[in-house]
């Protein structure tokens, strides 16, 4: 019984990396970026749902979509401002000034809301499933999230395999300067995604800070990191890859505190990621591409 | 390519590492100079070692990231391992070797050892992999080092040294010294770092990848990073090159830990952590791929900068981003690139990569 | 917007301050991680030592101050830049810095620059440890786990003891370590002792199972209120619900913007400061800081304060004057410092030994209604 619920604990942080990871590896998988600023938009996502609900008191829901909006307007300004004028530039000039955003999101969350932890409040309510008299509990938020990652998952599955902007944006993933022959906006497409991955990063920030309910400038950042190797562990740029791998991060995290040491475990975690990038160099469900010779 | 024009290429390399030696001779003596005569602050005086780790660093960096063309994230880690050992090397020497540039000399050799031995054991499994899959390998690696130094423990006494990891279960006989204490990392360093040592490792460190470059081995790592399937058809052997450069790298970094180290009374491990990986990272990205004087030029003056802007007091940090951001964004401007290159007289912009 | 304001409004304030009193006021120099993960307690400890330098200006007092704060972002080579920057300005006499292994660093250059430092909240044993000039305002962390173990086995709070700490952090280890050989000594059981970092601290799952599982009756936690606060939360999610035990970085969970402080009922902690006590200079203290910077000030507020008003009475008795230079005042203060007794907010009767650790008495509290009530 004590390894089912450590099973799902496993489920519910893993569901939290998931649903980060999905929206780096949306990013990534078209623009083929590193997105290091994604964990502070989430941080951004959160503190505007914490003041519009706490401060405010709308209801929860709506603080989610004014969350989602904020995040998305950021997402469009911060990639007209900074990354638009990267797109002929080597890829680590981008990846460079994706940390410099990230810096800056963190020290003007600093000075607008100060270095003080808040505690947020659930959106979804504190209470918890039992099963077996109460032996095994699985949290709303946990089942709320999972949900969320599925109807996410099959979201961007559909959109970017049945609209007109979705296939656009695999065009572009695949080759760009083709897409652009074939008449596609490439600028446009590329600005669309990064849209939608900020709206996504404001869910993420409000379901990590409703299951783990502290808020701090730096509180993106390191969830941001453990997302982004979950997203490479299923396989960076697959979508169905991210929920897999950040599921699968969750519960070897916690099975590794539980059974092997709890002060090795992010060595543990990484190790295996290490080992499964080794077996299958393009993670779990990522695609690995033909050389072209 | 005609003969000639190959000879004046060759030329023009000779001029930029000649140039490059000049230029950081010249700013060392001049600094040297100042700081004995107390013309320069303390502020800065206390920077130097500092910034001649990190130029170190931002060259070694430089050498897997702008020469080979692989994306490292985890290059603090070799900082990590060749700080830790290099501490632990001086502090055994303390007794033997009063005269402190020579332990200290010996450290690093001792810090850059075991960091090229990290470097090779952890190249095994990295260079078998590609791109971005290669950088979150490096970055995996140099948090498992972190949490691994976290949780490490070394002693010595009478009976020698002793480890164990985990908990301290060094059980250390009576005037034994617990050297390295996990998470509290080293105390009580002697800091005998000096600004000339630090200027002698980041001529050391230009010289080696300078040769390294410009020997046949510099010539297969940039035929590896143009194109690695015609390097590959030539008969290059690929993992073998790549391994030279990441465990030459690693070791310069190792060393530059060691100076860094040996420059404060205290270390701990988290100090080199992802964030470190970064900001060395930025140093090469900024002073320009496979440019050493970029490197070294773009290492001080971001470790200047932060310092340089105390007196924006809350604003500093946002300040330091937004600089950031701005010359990143500089560096990339064609019409801004054209107004620099004027006064740069090695520009060899043609052949400039086209994004892809 | 308003804070923005605040802010250039305080800046302009301290700087006509310290026009108006530069002649003849003190240097007074100090870093704290005022950006970064750890800004919380830097500007706590700031903010807490602003309000006492403005009283002291404010009042007729002959000894000034000059107050001025560097972020080192709880990182030592920034630490060391900072107190560098603080020596170009012309620090006469120093705070030290707000966390343990930056203070070490700069220590050592206290140690040979001859700079007196009192470090408001930097508790590592290494901090003053061969440093005849560095100080302490808070209790060193040995001392907290070793009274904590004495204080559990007293008042029998339980036999069986589990620990939860971060092992990535000196603060919490330096505690943790003498807990477990006190503990020991008084026979108390360690059943459970585990960790958790920096990249892991969102699901203590685990650990709470642990603990659970052996019959933990108490449950020691050797850290900050943060992720305190989510342990806490996640045990009354699982139901259980054994003794809690903080030291005195658990304070300031209260007053988590927030915060269900249900769900610290019973918690108890050794803290040298409670910011509800009915002590005259606390209320005031915890009056003037909720108005300038509406939060409910912390230990590190508190530390940050008593530190400048242990400057103000060492520099008094010493009579030392603006004009002298850094290595008399240093001097001066050692004579002052090992001799001296000190009331303060965060203790009353404060000593100081000649290795410069504060002897000073914990307080237990107990989080009664959502607030602390003293347990002796």
């Amino acid at each position: 019984m004590t390894l089912l619920n450590f099973f799902i604990s496993g489920i519910s942080l893993g569901s939290i990396y998931a649903i980060i990871a999905l929206g780096y590896t949306m990013v990534y998988g078209i623009a083929k970026m590193l997105n290091f600023a994604h964990g502070d938009v989430i941080m951004v996502g959160a503190y505007v749902c914490f003041y519009a609900v706490s401060r405010y008191d709308l209801p929860p829901v709506a603080g989610v979509a004014l969350a989602m909006f904020v995040c998305t307007l950021l997402g469009i300004i911060v990639e007209k401002l900074a990354y638009k004028p990267l797109r002929q530039a080597p890829s680590l000039a981008v990846l460079i000034t994706a940390i410099g955003v990230s810096y800056f999101l963190q020290n003007t969350a600093l000075l607008l809301w100060s270095s003080n932890p808040k505690v947020f409040p659930s959106v979804v309510g504190r209470g918890a499933i039992k099963l077996f008299d109460g032996q095994l509990s699985l949290s709303h938020v946990t089942v709320v999230t999972i949900v969320t990652c599925v109807v996410i998952m099959i979201c961007l599955t559909w959109f970017t395999g049945n609209t007109r902007m979705g296939k656009a944006m695999r065009a572009c993933s695949e080759d760009k300067g083709a897409a652009q022959l074939m008449g596609i906006n490439v600028n446009a497409t590329i600005s669309m995604t990064f849209a939608i991955g900020s709206g996504l990063a404001a869910v993420a920030g409000v379901l990590l800070c409703s299951a783990y309910p502290t808020l701090m400038p730096t509180t993106g950042s390191l969830p941001g990191i453990k997302a982004f190797t979950a997203a490479v562990f299923g396989g960076i740029g697959s979508i169905p890859g991210a929920l897999l791998g950040g599921l699968l991060l969750g519960v070897i995290e916690i099975f590794a505190k539980a059974y092997i040491s709890s002060q090795l475990s992010d060595a543990v975690v990484f190790a295996v990621l290490i080992v499964v990038l080794l077996v299958k160099p393009a993670g779990l469900l990522g695609v690995q591409m033909p050389e072209k010779v | 390519m005609t003969m000639k024009r190959l000879i004046n290429l060759k030329r023009v390399e000779a001029r930029r590492i000649f140039t490059t030696y000049a230029l950081v001779t010249a700013a060392f003596v001049i600094l040297q100079i100042m700081s004995s005569t107390k013309i320069l602050s303390s502020s800065m005086r206390g920077m130097l070692v500092p910034i001649c780790a990190y130029m170190v660093m931002a060259v070694s960096l430089n050498l897997v990231v702008g020469v080979l063309g692989e994306l490292s994230l985890g290059h603090a880690g070799f900082m990590s391992i060749g700080a830790f050992s290099g501490v632990a090397a001086a502090f055994l020497l303390q007794n033997i070797l009063p005269f402190a540039p020579l332990r200290l000399a010996l450290a690093m050799i001792v810090a850059a050892a075991f960091a090229a031995l990290a470097g090779f054991l952890i190249g095994i499994p990295v260079l078998r992999l590609k791109g971005d899959y290669l950088a979150i390998v490096t970055l995996a690696f140099g948090e498992i080092i972190k949490s691994l130094l976290n949780n490490f423990y070394l002693g010595v006494d009478s009976g020698g040294l002793h480890f164990s990891m985990l908990a301290d279960n060094t059980r250390l006989l009576a005037g034994g010294k617990l050297i390295i204490r996990g998470p509290m990392g080293i105390s009580g360093i002697q800091k005998i770092s000096t600004f000339p040592m630090g200027f002698a490792l980041t001529i050391i460190a230009l010289a080696v990848v300078f040769n390294l470059v410009n020997s046949r081995a510099g010539r297969a790592f940039m035929a590896i990073r143009d194109d690695r399937i015609a390097a590959e058809s030539i008969g290059i052997d690929i993992t073998r090159y790549k391994m030279m450069a990441f465990v030459t790298s690693a070791a310069l970094a190792g060393a530059a830990g060691c100076l860094f180290a040996m420059n404060y009374s205290t270390i701990v491990a988290n100090k080199f952590d992802f964030n470190t990986s970064i900001l060395v990272l930025v140093f090469v990205v900024l002073g320009g791929q496979g440019n050493m004087l970029g490197s070294i030029i773009a290492a001080a003056a971001l470790t200047i900068l932060p310092e340089k802007l105390r007196q924006f007091a809350d604003y500093r940090m946002l300040l330091y981003a937004v600089l950031l951001i701005a010359a990143m964004l500089g560096a990339n401007n064609s019409t801004v690139r054209r107004f620099f290159d004027r006064f740069n007289p090695f520009s060899q912009r043609p052949e400039e990569e086209e994004g892809d | 917007m308003k804070k923005v304001f605040a802010l250039v409004a305080v800046a302009a304030f301290v700087m006509t301050a310290g026009c108006a009193f530069g002649a003849d006021a003190f240097k007074l120099g100090a870093t704290g991680p005022l950006t970064g993960g750890a800004a919380i307690y830097g500007n706590a400890a700031k903010n807490g030592a602003q309000i006492a330098v403005d009283e002291i200006n404010a009042s007729d007092s002959k000894v000034k101050f000059e107050l001025h704060y560097e972020d080192d972002t709880h990182d030592a080579e920034k630490a060391v830049n900072a107190y560098n920057a603080l020596k170009d300005w012309g620090m006469q006499i120093s705070m030290g810095a707000v966390t343990s292994k930056p203070c070490e660093a700069m220590a050592a250059e206290n140690f040979a620059d001859r700079i007196f430092a009192l470090t408001p909240s930097a508790s590592a044993v290494a901090v003053t440890a061969g440093k005849d000039n560095v100080f302490q305002m808070c209790f060193v962390d040995p001392n907290q786990g070793s009274a904590s173990a004495q204080y559990i086995s007293d008042k029998n709070l339980g036999k069986k003891v589990a620990i939860i700490w971060k092992n990535d952090d000196v603060y919490s280890t330096g505690i943790r370590e003498t807990f477990v050989a006190k503990a020991k000594e008084l026979g108390l059981e360690v059943v459970s002792d585990m960790t958790f970092a920096d990249g892991n601290d969102t699901d203590f799952s685990v650990q709470l199972t642990d603990a659970k599982d052996k019959g933990a009756e108490l449950v020691f936690l050797p850290m900050y209120y943060q992720p305190a606060s989510l342990i806490l939360a996640q045990a009354a999610a699982m139901g259980y619900a054994p003794k809690w035990f903080g030291v005195d970085g658990m304070d300031g969970i209260l007053t988590m913007e927030g915060f269900d402080k249900s769900l610290a009922e019973g918690v108890i902690l050794l803290t040298p400061f409670n910011a509800d006590s009915k002590d005259v200079r606390t209320i005031a203290f915890v009056r003037e800081y909720k108005k300038r910077f509406g939060e409910v000030p912390n230990q590190f507020a508190a530390d940050g304060y008593d530190c400048v008003y242990a400057y103000k009475q060492a520099l008094e008795n010493s009579q030392a004057t603006a004009d002298m230079d850094a290595e008399t005042l240093c001097t001066k203060m050692i004579e002052q410092f090992t001799s001296m007794t000190f009331n303060g907010l965060t203790g009353s009767n404060m000593t100081w030994s000649k290795a410069g650790e504060v002897t000073k008495d914990p307080k237990g509290m107990i989080i009664k209604d959502g607030a602390y009530a003293g347990l002796d």
